[in-house]
């Protein structure tokens, strides 16, 4: 079933000089349960359709329907309760926490401004989210400053899965880690999927973490969708010419010597 | 080669931290060279990175030696380019991506701001970033993340530092610009004889462009050598795990896939 459909997104950016469209026209679905990998170069409008969903910007055009709700008409009071179902992960999670907030205040507060459990069962409902995301109990007392990168990511997943949402925004959520804790992530991630059916929108520059999480996999291009389609076909056999260069552009690992990999000086 | 810069028992302990996060470490780094240093989270790098640069903060007590060839550390800003882990940190908020890319040539290269203005356009469109004439008026709020760590990249570069380091410099970047930066900072290793210190935790892209590799974890150098033979002939347990870890286009997927 269609979770998530977005039709003909339009964003446009004007300050000092520079105008740039952000988004044109942008349609694509996401299922239920599934996980849209969202590809593309670097200022494609990647991150601006994230925030639009977020309803952190507003679109000049185009629009949104999620769980068959008119998702940008929703205001006030109904906006309120329904935006616990779209939760997202950024990169830069420390700039998203307060930096006097505590692990326990983290989780507790979405818990709490969303009426999610009764405040008695909060602190076993803390404990139990931690506990999900692999961190023990004793985590909960610790300022957010005092976890190393990857248990801060582990942290600001187990936030967004706090208020039991449908779909889950990542914005390059796993490039500041590295790969051994990346991969734990990622199958942290596929495990909460299947158990919960949570949809994913996974935005990364970095394809082989798009192709070991996604069903679909969409990639943009200044502002347009160029392509979309079944994570294999998209990876293995790329129609675009800007799905092309993404792919050609992976680095391989070099352990062999080879022809191309031998320097000239 | 010679070498730029001896470390020898290099230890590094925050100030109100029982463990030293970087312990007894040896290095040299080579004049000219491309060096990356590898390692996962909290192993040290940029710890590494700051004592070499004088950046630690105050209360961080330095045990150890470091030796410049040159008989002094470079000057941070004019010898020595430093691109921060973080470019929403590095960068002034309030500041135009023109005036804190033409900064670096005005204050070092002694250049009037008119010239430095031009300059910054031309590290920006080296950089290949869209539009770098309008984008000179645009403040860092106004880009997308990988646009916010070209700027970065361009500041470090503005007054032709001998030597850059680089901290995750290219991690908000999409692949294609990202080939196109360290071919760029490879031009410059071999054009302008600048060296190179490339932090990543990206082994294949190390292996696609250093000289020589340092693997690190918790605190310590686990071995350090030419890439191909750090990659190829793992002396250490935790480098053969690093490459195995490793996930590319052709390792299999995650999720259950419907066959399609
Ligand atoms: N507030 C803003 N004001 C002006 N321009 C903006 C603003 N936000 C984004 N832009 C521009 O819109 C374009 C799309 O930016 P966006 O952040 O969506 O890109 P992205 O695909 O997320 O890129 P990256 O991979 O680098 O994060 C970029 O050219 C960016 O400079
Ligand atoms: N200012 C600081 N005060 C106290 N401890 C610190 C400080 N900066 C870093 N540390 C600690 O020192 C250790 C090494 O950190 P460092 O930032 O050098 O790691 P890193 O290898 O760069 O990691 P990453 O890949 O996450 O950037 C970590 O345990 C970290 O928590
Ligand atoms: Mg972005
Ligand atoms: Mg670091």
């Amino acid at each position: 079933m269609t979770l998530l459909s977005i039709e003909n997104l339009s964003k446009h950016f004007s300050s000092g000089g520079r105008d740039i469209a952000a988004l044109k026209d942008v349609s694509l679905t996401i299922a239920d349960g599934k996980t849209l990998g969202l590809a593309g170069a670097s200022g494609s409008g990647k991150s601006t359709l994230a925030r639009i969903l977020m309803r952190l910007i507003p679109p000049d055009a185009g629009t949104v329907r999620f769980e068959d709700e008119d998702w940008l008409t929703l205001s006030g009071s109904e906006l309120r309760r329904r935006r616990a179902k779209i939760q997202m992960v950024f990169q830069d999670v420390l700039g998203a926490f307060n930096p006097r907030a505590t692990v326990a205040s983290v989780l507790g507060d979405p818990l709490r401004i969303h009426a999610i459990v009764p405040k008695a069962e909060r602190p076993k409902e803390i404990v139990a989210l931690l506990d999900r995301v692999g961190l023990p109990a004793s985590y909960v007392a610790r300022s957010i400053r005092e976890v190393s990168g990857g248990q801060r990511q582990r942290i600001a997943i187990a936030r967004a899965i706090a208020t039991r949402p449908s779909l889950i925004v990542f914005d390059e959520a796993v490039s500041a880690l590295d790969v051994s804790i990346r991969g734990k992530i990622l199958e942290l991630l596929v495990e909460l999927q299947e158990e919960r059916g949570i949809a994913y929108l996974f935005v990364s520059h970095d394809l082989a973490v798009l192709r070991a999480v996604s069903h679909r996999i969409a990639v943009m291009d200044a502002g347009r969708l160029i392509e979309s389609g079944p994570a294999d076909q998209v990876i293995e056999n790329p129609q675009s010419q800007a799905a092309r260069a993404l792919i050609a552009a992976v680095p391989r690992l070099v352990i062999k010597p080879t022809r191309d990999s031998v320097h000239d000086t | 080669m010679t070498v730029l810069c001896r470390i020898s028992g290099l230890s590094v302990v925050y100030a109100g931290q029982p463990a030293p996060a970087l312990d007894a470490v040896d290095l040299d780094i080579l004049a000219g060279e491309r060096l990356a240093i590898i390692g996962e989270s909290g192993s040290g790098k940029s710890t590494l990175a700051r004592a070499i640069a004088g950046l630690l903060p105050s209360g961080a007590r330095v045990t150890g030696e470091m030796e410049w060839s040159a008989g002094h550390p470079p000057h941070p800003g004019r010898e020595l380019g430093f691109v921060f882990q973080d470019p929403s940190s590095s960068l002034n908020p309030v500041l135009t991506i023109g005036e804190q890319v033409a900064e670096g040539a005005r204050q070092h290269l002694g250049l009037p701001w008119a010239a430095a203005y031009a300059q910054a356009q031309k590290i920006l469109e080296k950089v290949h970033f869209p539009q770098p004439e309008k984008a000179l008026r645009a403040f860092p709020h106004q880009l997308s993340g990988g646009q916010r760590q070209r700027v970065a990249i361009a500041a470090a570069l503005a007054a032709k530092p001998s030597f850059l380091i680089a901290d995750e410099a290219t991690s908000a970047l999409d692949m294609v610009v990202q080939a196109e930066i360290v071919a760029l900072l490879g031009d410059l290793v071999k054009e302008a004889d600048m060296t190179l210190l490339f932090i990543t935790h990206d082994i294949a892209l190390a292996s696609g462009f250093a000289d020589r590799i340092a693997i690190f974890k918790d605190g310590r150098l686990v071995e350090a050598g030419p890439t191909l033979a750090v990659l190829s002939s793992p002396r250490e347990i935790y480098t053969q795990t690093l490459i195995a870890s490793h996930r590319d286009l052709s390792t299999s997927p995650l999720i259950k896939e419907p066959a399609s």
